[in-house]
């Protein structure tokens, strides 16, 4: 990359987590950005604080103490930029925030498995929890529908429906709920209305609801025809009305907005804008799966050659909404996940407990473990629910199954906070339980949404931050799909490393295998399949791929897809033992 | 690193704004002296609304369905009084089907409230009217101990305060709660059945005052009508000492349990005040404060979930835990004299 296509900026990024403010600082370093530092605190959008300031400024004051570089005045606490000719301050901020509560929503569509779909799914891609849904098929009367609306007190409606040029009357009879459910609401906490349905009606829903509801929004129509989903418009207008909304909300947000230019992003936002732009940049048609665990929410990032796929599950977050989880998933299936032996009512009082806390850490290694086993089962969840969203040429061929992906890049304070890197990879390997040959990387900083925000003041910078080695390399998994009994040989594996040196392997059925190969060198693996296994290549199929190393290496997955899980406790906990204990411990 | 601190006082001014959930009238005046059960200020809203489309059912358009309609804009209706007439030789009409008020006159259509509810907000505390929010409610200050929970079940009341604690773990059974505790706040321990919850409503009580409950009872809490304060969380947890402390050697005192939600962003949590008469106005309690070693710290997080003990040193940088996590922490010093290592995100001041 020629240093002159840089622009010479230094660029403080800032992410203001339910749990975590970090603030990382990109700068030039010989031509090219490179990540320099992150610092971090607390976050303060939560009482007593109630107000993201303290927390920011206390992470950009972390950060400073890292580097030794002054970001903000000795006097007022002000961010200093642009930066000066002593070299303190920053030339730009970007920023993204996913702090504050989850978004009540009300979803209205016309058709419930068209326009009603896309407009769930675009509420889906923020933030936000569906509390009621109006279209055709309902058959409340309409002032039956407005109290409805005027109940659930929502922040948000997404209203879509009626292809560009189509139905229209449908539309207005709905309007006029939606109008008159805004009027009745107090000013203050009047929703603010995203419209992306039929273009025609545009200026008619500005004028009806203009008045009556918190803001309005137009975006092109996420469904212009009835086979044709574009949900990309509707995501940025989408975000731009969650950061007003959280302007509303909570304090600091406004300055921050302000510090970055009116950039601010939901950082779910800025984390699918980032991944559909890496897929399209390395034409990823397999796809990049980037998954986040974090205390508001888990999300999830598909990009298919610059196609993408983006849920956001509140209902999935490690931190407050553990304690409606079991409305979510029964008691068992988090359980499955552990390595203790604990009983069903002091693992659920765990939940509840620590709902109360949200930003709590595990002090302990059991409470380490507890907190692991739901973030597998949460993770496990938000995938399998986001995979129903993929395109259909990107769904697997195999019920129950996850598609192959080009990469996976997994984040999230419980995923990167693991004890050790084994048990970050392995935490991720159960939940999303992928196929295939995948290389897996661990953004320890959850830098990705920081790079989506980043890429609005340069294109390069996210690329080549990346390719700086800014994220962990795990290793590259091999799959083993194989129909075996526990113990059946199922793979021989070999890893003939660039000095000609071998590795080799003999893979049982439901065992890790591990062949060493360090980050940054790249080795020949020969996949010997027996029994009709499935290694990547198809089912029966030898072949030899090029791997790249990581913090594992390559690391053979031969557990099964699905992962089988021994329903008996004692042989789940020894099995759960031995497989972490393969990674590492 | 600033630190959230947990109020257990024995004294301290107290000022809290209580207010409606929708526009009402507010019945008292700045510098008011208020008691706990006074109406302080009422609402009345509907439930529910009518929508009648006179432009569709007469099957006209709106500017003439317009004409048609005999009402007005906050016109009180009684059930079957004419809302719109189409006029003419076979004049069809529309009347209210239900008595109540008309919102909105226009576009050929009427909308009406109907099912009128009132609600009426007490003080909930004893103390002086400080400011009066128009329409919405008032600030109240007032002296006194203060003790904030962790969970409630949304109501609020007061009255006489009962110890039924003996220890901080002392778990509270409906075969304690007799008729001579009718009326009062019960300072309990562990609730961990149904039973007791349904007892204390039977005799009835003004309140629970609980260290914990199981996880189990939060809906039947839920249903009850009556306060129920939570200051630890769920399972089987005792009563942090502070706040045992503090809360029985205040038995027999007039108490206010208000169990409103905790809700992290508007900063509303569940608390029991405790008014107590002053000479000179006690200092305002602070919200948050920098961690500083001397600090009176309680633990919130497991394996010392609950217990106070004293900040003895806050090393640099982050420290390893047991976790095999890495973060900033404390040095605590335990009441039972033990040592502890704490990461600083599991403190919180007691103060």
């Amino acid at each position: 990359m020629p240093a002159s296509l840089v622009q010479n900026e230094s660029i403080l990024a800032i992410d203001v987590g339910a749990a975590v403010t970090r603030a990382v600082l990109f700068d030039v370093v010989e031509g090219e950005y490179r990540f320099v530092a992150s610092g971090q605190a607390p976050s303060t959008a939560e009482t007593p604080f109630k107000d993201i300031g303290m927390g920011v400024r206390e992470a950009i004051t972390n950060l400073q103490n890292i580097t030794g570089s002054t970001l903000l005045g000795e006097h007022d606490n002000n961010l200093i930029a642009p930066a000066q000719p002593d070299g303190s301050g920053v030339d730009a901020v970007v920023a993204t925030i996913s702090a504050g509560p989850a978004v009540k929503t009300v979803v209205v569509g016309l058709l419930s498995d068209v326009s009603v779909q896309s407009a769930r799914r675009l509420a889906e891609s923020t933030y936000s929890r569906v509390v009621d849904t109006l279209d055709l098929s309902d058959h409340r009367k309409p002032d039956q529908q407005m109290d409805g609306i005027v109940r659930s007190r929502p922040d948000l409606i997404v209203l879509a429906g009626g292809t560009d040029g189509g139905a229209s009357r449908s539309i207005q009879k709905m309007l006029e709920a939606i109008g008159l459910a805004c009027y009745l609401m107090p000013l203050e906490k009047r929703p603010m209305v995203l419209y992306a349905g039929n273009q025609k009606l545009a200026s008619e829903v500005k004028d009806l609801l203009g008045g009556h509801a918190g803001k309005v929004e137009v975006s092109y129509n996420i469904r212009p025809s009835l086979e044709t989903e574009d949900l990309d418009p509707g995501r940025h207008e989408l975000a731009l009305l969650m950061t007003k909304l959280r302007e509303r909300q909570i304090k600091g947000v406004e300055e921050l907005n302000l510090w970055t230019a009116g950039n601010l992003l939901p950082t779910a936002y800025a984390q699918g804008r980032i991944i559909r732009f890496l897929s399209k940049l390395y034409e990823s048609t397999r796809g990049l799966l980037c998954v986040n665990v974090g205390a508001s929410a888990t999300s999830v990032a598909a990009g298919f050659s610059g196609e993408l796929t983006l849920g956001v599950y509140p209902q999935y977050g490690m931190g407050e909404n553990l304690a409606g989880l079991l409305q979510e998933t029964e008691i068992d299936d988090i359980m499955r996940w552990l390595q203790l032996d604990v009983s069903q009512n002091m693992f659920r009082e765990y939940l509840f407990q620590k709902s109360l806390y949200p930003s709590s850490i595990p002090a302990t290694k059991d409470e380490q473990a507890l907190a692991q086993a739901i973030a597998r089962q949460v993770l496990y969840l938000a995938v399998r629910k986001a995979q129903k969203d993929f395109p259909a040429h990107a769904r697997s061929m195999r019920e129950g199954v996850m598609p192959p992906f080009d990469l996976i890049i997994g984040g999230g304070g419980v995923v990167s906070d693991g004890t050790s890197l084994g048990q970050s990879l392995l935490l991720l390997l159960d939940a999303i339980q992928p196929t295939g040959i995948i290389p897996i990387l661990l953004d320890q900083n959850n830098l990705l949404p920081m790079l989506g925000a980043a890429a609005s003041r340069s294109h390069y910078l996210p690329v080549q931050v990346i390719e700086s080695g800014a994220f962990i390399g795990l290793g590259t998994v091999v799959s083993v799909i194989a129909s075996a009994n526990y113990g059946d040989q199922v793979l021989r594996a070999k890893l003939t490393y660039g000095d000609g040196t071998e590795a080799r392997a003999e893979v049982k059925f439901g065992g890790l295998e591990i062949l060493p190969l360090p980050n940054g060198q790249s080795a020949r693996l020969s996949l010997q399949p027996l029994h009709r296994a499935d290694a990547g290549l198809g089912a029966g199929k030898s072949g030899v791929v090029t791997v790249t190393g990581g913090a594992l290496g390559v690391v053979i997955d031969a557990r099964g897809r699905p992962l089988q899980i021994p329903s008996d406790p004692v042989r789940r906990r020894e099995l759960m033992k031995r497989w972490s204990y393969a990674v590492g411990g | 690193m600033l630190a959230p601190v947990l109020h257990v006082l024995p004294l301290a001014t107290i000022i809290r704004e209580r207010t409606l959930p929708v526009a009402g009238k507010v019945n008292v005046h700045i510098n008011q002296h208020v008691n706990p059960t006074d109406v302080i200020a009422e609402a009345s809203f509907a439930r529910e609304h009518v929508l009648l489309d006179v432009s569709r059912i007469f099957g006209v358009t709106a500017s003439q369905a317009d004409k048609m309609i005999k009402v007005n804009q906050g016109d009180r209706v009684m059930q079957g009084a004419l809302v719109a007439d189409s006029g003419g030789l076979f004049s069809r009409s529309i009347k209210a089907p239900r008595a109540g008020r008309v919102m909105v006159v226009g576009s050929g259509q009427v909308l009406m409230e109907v099912g009128d509810t009132r609600v009426e907000l007490r003080a909930g505390l004893p103390g002086l009217v400080t400011q009066v929010l128009p329409e919405r409610g008032v600030v109240i200050r007032t002296a006194g101990a203060l003790i904030q929970g962790v969970w409630g079940n949304g109501r609020i009341d007061n009255g006489l305060m009962v110890n039924l604690m003996q220890k901080p773990d002392e778990v509270l059974s409906a075969d304690r709660l007799d008729v001579s505790l009718r009326g009062s706040v019960i300072l309990g321990g562990h609730v961990r059945d149904v039973e007791t919850l349904r007892a204390a409503a039977e005799l009835p009580v003004r309140g629970l005052i609980l260290s914990s409950l199981l996880s189990s009872l939060i809906v039947p809490a839920y249903q009850m009508r009556y306060p129920i304060l939570v200051t630890e969380g769920f399972g089987a947890m005792p009563m942090n000492s502070a706040a045992f402390r503090l809360l029985t050697t205040n038995d027999k005192r007039e108490a206010t349990v208000n169990a409103e939600h905790f809700d992290r962003y508007n900063g509303n949590r569940p608390e029991v005040i405790i008014p107590l008469p002053v000479s000179t106005e006690p200092p305002e309690p602070n919200a948050f404060e920098p961690f500083a070693v001397g600090q009176t710290v309680r633990l919130r997080r497991p394996p010392n979930a609950g217990m106070i003990g004293t900040l003895s040193n806050l090393p640099n940088g982050l420290s390893v835990l047991p976790s095999g996590l890495r973060a900033p922490a404390a040095e605590i010093k335990l009441e039972n004299g033990e040592a502890v290592l704490v990461p600083l995100i599991n403190l919180e001041v007691v103060g």
